[in-house]
């Protein structure tokens, strides 16, 4: 077995746990699916450097070779970036969560939230009690 | 630069107008004045080498691998134009002082008019097309504003609209025609494509390039069937008309179509095009002019019908058609803009406009009928006035042409229109002014005040000098422009007012007296015209928006269901489709490159990577579980990184995945904590297929990236530079902080903005429903009865110092060693979230009072200042300098101005981490409403009260 192999199907299966995720209809294992997708994508990145061992791109008196540095730098951002895109999503699921009443993205969870209050249509997964205030 | 000034000036002077407002409405217009009376000078300093024949011209470059440059020139037809633009400018000027009501804003109106004739300006001085396209856009987006001045009143509204729509979509097809004609010739200089008109007409794509620039020229100078904006646009102001819709806005189109002559013009394509449009114009609008009741849609109409003879004179394709056609764009301009503000001034001292209300004037207000009889006799084409003499030229070249072997036509169709033409006119002037005095109006009407209708005294007494001394007063500028239109085909004409008796002269005298006669006939027309019943065009208009606002939103909703399953299945399949056939498009040839053995601790982290990915995969319903499988994956990825030489990615990847699972962790706490089965057994049967499908595509894909040499890297380069160029010898970061830095500093930029959106949506988590539901959650899991366990506190607030040490020694080393900004913050800022869920949220928060959002905008400051200071001392955004200082006990370390930067990266990144976490605790807090323990360790043997109570299993206290 080599590297190369290893790496490539840990993309592979990466990619697929991703997108089956983000094919759910809440938004948690969408968030988790999204978290899947840049695994794989940033180590396809990282690999189109090709693979070294043990040669860091770092100045040392005997260094002769090393592994191009380039992806990594720009891995490097893109781990950050997806880093901030993960957050963002998820506190967006969680608001949304709170404003919605259900954490649904499959479209047939649409809850009128003005009417749960009010006490008509459906009760969400989370749902308003009407001798609770909320605060201003 | 002086061309270019001209230009600009309007452009930076609209702000005068609005600030002097505040000093009143003479300082306000006369600012303005001042403006236009500038550029104007600059434009005359430069005439006396234009009418020599020269062409002034200033070339900057902007964005030269576009093509796109600020070149400017200036020929005789640019300063005709321009000198019209700025000449009727300031008198329009002058004559909105009084005619704007004290109610209406007069600093914003001169503003808007101010970047309309910077607009104006820029399409008749630009040489670069790309150039004239961005400024005919301007003229567009400005027009809107002044028609739709009066932003109260819906026909105002309306009509803003209906000009923007029209002249939007002619402004799209201009810019294909114009690429397009840009193409052929090689180059977007307009001083280039002139001289290439052979190679432009030989071209197939002559015939598109052409109908497309028509479909920019015919909207904006309102031909027919695109003329109903203007009508509409009759709603503003009169001074906006009396501008846009006399002199400048709808010349624009017949601008273009005298500077695109030489290259356009002259073929069969062109003269049925252009002549015929024109020459329908002309006629229908005639007539449509004569049945008008408001003053404004006369003048509307009849302007329509100017243009068209003008665009009529243009495709008849003769040098002798295009001077007439240049003179008449001269004298139209003078009577027409003195007839809009003499509309003005009735419907201000009258009260209204309509002719049907009005009459007898002349005795009440003898200098406007003077006025108004002058310049109306000059749109008649009476002599001795301008008018006449224009007109006399474009019968001369109607009589001696013939359209479809038919000789007759065309001077037939042209004499009912200036039949219609004398008509309208003498409705204008007889109707308001003649006839038998009201008994009353709607207003007491006398004389406007000198500064209204001087304006229109200055135009008319123009008309009646060209009229009486044509080659005196206007002969030097026809030549001129002539010879720059046609490139010198026209040769001197000499413009006089007597030509002997000809056709034309027949014709002429024919028109006046049936013109007289249809007036007396009006009201029995007038009632046949009404039978006939023309389509009412802003009802078709309007249908037509209707029906694309319909259709788009049918088509939104149709797709757009809700679903973000459905959008994602449809990307993906797509995506993997086009993959798909991209693969089977050419046969698969193995690699050769070499592969790494791989030794037994490499499988082992990958059947834990396969064997993590399998369990979230399968467990993802349980949500806690997930996350903590989702982490082995995390840890093994790093690991990854430390083994194929890529420490920097480890370090990063490692604290980002801690902090991303505790954000996931904080969020949870009020999420469902499971999935509920809810997909139908096909619909996951889908979803796997396309999952597998992807997956493998992923993987055959890095399969054969790694099988093969990549091309050359550009590493080579920051290889050999980083030392000498960066001062650093970890090239990741030097390639961060250095030679990408612009990507770095954008990127801390979007983690700053994530941070602050994150802010936004949690901030407001306590109002409305969201509120509501925050306020009546209960705890759905059991609560540990230790909230701040002592062990963890002690080890926490040990760790604090010893990482915050760490961290700063990741930060020095990370230019030289693994390690910088990035991680620095990141480690940094675990070690403080670990305070905040050890000791909790107020114990920690008193300790640490900081301002995120300060922190995040002093990291993104401190990030532009080191890379503007770079700039300041002449080198590129973000370029570093570097020094190696001794420090003792450390030893050497290179002192880089990217330090800076890093310590900008650094401060972003915590600013933004403890932001997100701040609030998403700060959200838990508020749901699960317990006051916060008084104590921030459960058994603090150094607290001499009793030890706190211990709350009982699942009571959530």
């Amino acid at each position: 077995m080599s590297i190369e192999f290893l790496v490539a199907s840990a993309v592979g299966v990466l990619s697929a746990a991703g997108i089956y995720l983000v094919l759910r209809g809440r938004t948690f294992p969408v968030v988790l699916g999204l978290a899947f997708m840049s695994y794989a994508i940033n180590v396809f990145l990282f690999a189109s450097g090709r693979l070294v061992v043990n040669q860091p791109p770092i100045y040392g008196k005997d260094v002769a070779a090393y592994t191009d540095p380039l992806p990594q730098a720009l891995v490097l951002t893109a781990i950050v970036i997806s880093f901030g895109m993960t957050a963002l999503v998820v506190v967006l699921s969680l608001r949304t969560f709170l404003e919605a009443g259900t954490d649904q993205v499959d479209g047939a969870g649409e809850i009128d939230a003005e009417a749960e209050i009010a006490g008509e249509g459906p009760a969400s997964d989370l749902p308003v009690r009407r001798d609770v205030e909320a605060k201003p | 630069m002086t061309l270019a000034w001209i230009a600009l000036l309007p452009f930076l002077g609209a702000l005068a107008p609005a600030l002097t407002i505040r000093l009143g409405r003479n300082a306000c217009a006369l600012a303005t004045g001042l403006v236009t009376a500038s550029a104007l000078a600059l434009l005359l300093s430069l005439a006396p080498q234009v009418m020599a024949g020269e062409v002034v011209s200033t070339r900057v470059a902007w964005f030269p691998t576009l093509g796109l440059n600020l070149n400017f020139f200036l020929d005789a037809l640019g300063l005709m134009f321009a000198g019209m633009i700025l000449g009727i400018g300031l008198l329009v000027i002058i004559y909105a002082r009084f005619y704007l009501a004290k109610s209406d804003p007069m600093g914003r109106f001169f503003a808007f008019l101010l970047l309309f004739q910077g607009a104006m300006v820029g399409i008749v001085l630009s040489d670069n097309i790309l150039l004239l396209l961005i400024f005919w856009e301007l003229t567009s987006l400005s027009s809107f504003l002044l028609i739709g001045y009066w932003r109260h009143l819906p026909e105002g509204r309306q009509g803003a609209r209906m000009a923007l729509t029209i002249t939007g979509m002619g402004g799209l097809s201009l810019i294909g025609g114009l690429l397009i004609l840009g193409q052929i010739a090689g180059s977007y200089d307009l001083s280039v494509i002139l001289q290439s008109g052979a190679a432009i007409q030989a071209s197939p794509m002559y015939l598109p390039a052409l109908l497309l620039i028509l479909g920019g020229c015919f909207t904006k100078s309102a031909q027919f069937p695109f003329h109903f904006w203007l009508p509409h646009a009759m709603a503003a102001p009169t001074p906006v008309s009396a501008y846009l819709h006399s002199a400048t806005m709808v010349k624009a189109g017949v601008f273009l179509l005298a500077r695109l002559w030489p290259a356009l013009s002259g073929t069969e394509a062109w003269f049925y095009l252009v002549g015929g449009v024109g020459l329908v114009t002309m006629v229908f609008a005639a007539v449509v002019a004569l049945f008008k009741d408001d003053l404004k849609g006369l003048l509307a109409y009849s302007t329509i019908s100017h243009l068209g003879m003008l665009t009529f004179l243009f495709g008849l394709g003769t040098p002798a058609a295009a001077v007439a056609g240049i003179f008449h764009i001269i004298n139209h301009a003078t009577f027409k803009a003195a007839l809009f503000m003499n509309a003005g001034i009735v419907d201000h001292e009258a009260g209204t406009r309509d002719l049907r209300k009005l009459g007898g004037l002349v005795t009440l207000m003898p200098i406007a009928a003077t006025l108004a009889v002058l310049a109306g006799a000059a749109m008649a084409g009476i002599p001795p006035l301008n008018g006449f003499i224009s007109k006399e030229m474009m019968l001369e070249e109607a009589v001696h042409s013939s359209a479809f072997g038919l000789p007759w036509l065309i001077p037939a169709l042209v004499m009912v229109g200036i039949l219609f033409s004398a008509a309208y006119a003498f409705r204008y002037v007889v109707g308001v002014y003649f006839g038998p005095k009201r008994e009353s109006y709607p207003a007491k009407p006398h004389d406007a005040p000198f500064g209204m209708w001087a304006p229109s005294a200055l135009l008319v007494i123009l008309a009646v000098a060209i009229g009486l001394a044509p080659a005196l007063v206007a002969g030097p500028l026809v030549n001129a422009v002539a010879a720059a239109v046609t490139g010198g085909a026209a040769g001197e004409k000499h413009l006089a007012l007597w030509h002997g008796f000809n056709v034309p002269l027949a014709m002429s005298l024919a028109a006046i007296l049936g013109g007289a006669i249809l007036l007396a006939l009006h009201r029995p027309a007038a009632r046949i015209w009404s039978a006939i019943g023309l389509p009412e065009a802003k009802t078709l208009f309007d249908g037509t928006v209707a029906a694309g606002a319909g259709g788009a939103r049918d088509a939104t909703e149709g797709l757009h269901n809700g679903s973000l399953q459905r959008y994602l299945a449809t990307i993906l399949g797509a995506a993997i489709l086009a993959a798909v056939t991209g693969f089977l498009s050419a046969p698969y040839v193995e690699g050769l490159r070499p592969t790494l053995a791989a030794p037994g601790a490499a499988i082992i982290g990958w059947a834990l990577l396969i064997g993590g990915t399998a369990a979230v995969v399968l467990g993802h319903r349980q949500r806690y579980l997930a996350l903590i499988f989702i982490s082995v994956i995390g840890s093994i990825v790093s690991l990854g990184f430390v083994y194929l030489s890529a420490p920097d990615l480890a370090l990063t990847q490692i604290s980002v995945e801690v902090v991303t699972i505790l954000l996931l962790l904080l969020a949870l706490n009020l999420m469902p904590k499971t999935t509920p089965v809810e997909s139908s057994p096909a619909r996951r049967t889908r979803d796997g297929v396309l999952a597998t499908l992807g997956g493998l595509g992923m993987a055959g894909a890095t399969w054969a990236l790694l099988r093969r040499e990549g091309p050359p890297s550009i590493s080579e380069f920051h290889w050999a530079n980083s030392y000498s160029g960066g001062g650093g010898t970890n090239v990741v970061n030097v390639i961060l902080v250095d030679f990408r830095g612009f990507d770095t500093f954008g990127e801390i930029i979007v983690l700053g903005i994530a941070a602050l959106i994150i802010f936004a949506l949690l901030e407001t988590a306590d109002r409305g429903a969201s509120g509501q539901r925050l306020a009546s959650w209960e705890p759905d899991q059991r609560r540990s009865p230790e909230h701040h366990p002592m062990m963890l506190v002690v080890a926490t607030r040990l760790l604090l110092p010893l990482a915050s040490v760490v961290g700063l020694y990741i930060f020095l080393r990370g230019h030289n060693e693994p390690g910088g900004g990035f991680i620095a913050g990141l480690v940094v800022s675990i070690a403080l979230l670990m305070q905040y869920m050890a000791s909790g949220y107020a114990w920690s928060n008193r300790r640490l009072p900081a301002d995120h959002h300060a922190l995040i905008g002093f990291g993104v400051t401190v990030a532009a200042v080191t890379g503007l200071t770079a700039m300041a001392l002449g080198a590129p955004f973000l370029k570093s300098a570097y020094e190696y200082v001794s420090i003792p006990l450390i030893g050497d370390v290179g002192l880089s101005s990217a330090l800076a930067f890093d310590i900008g990266v650094a401060f972003t990144v915590v600013g933004a981490v403890m932001l997100a976490l701040h609030h998403l605790s700060g959200v838990a807090r508020r749901a699960e409403k317990a006051a916060p323990s008084e104590y921030a360790m459960d058994v603090d043997p150094s607290r001499t009260s009793a030890p706190a109570p211990t709350p009982k299993p699942g009571e959530g206290a």
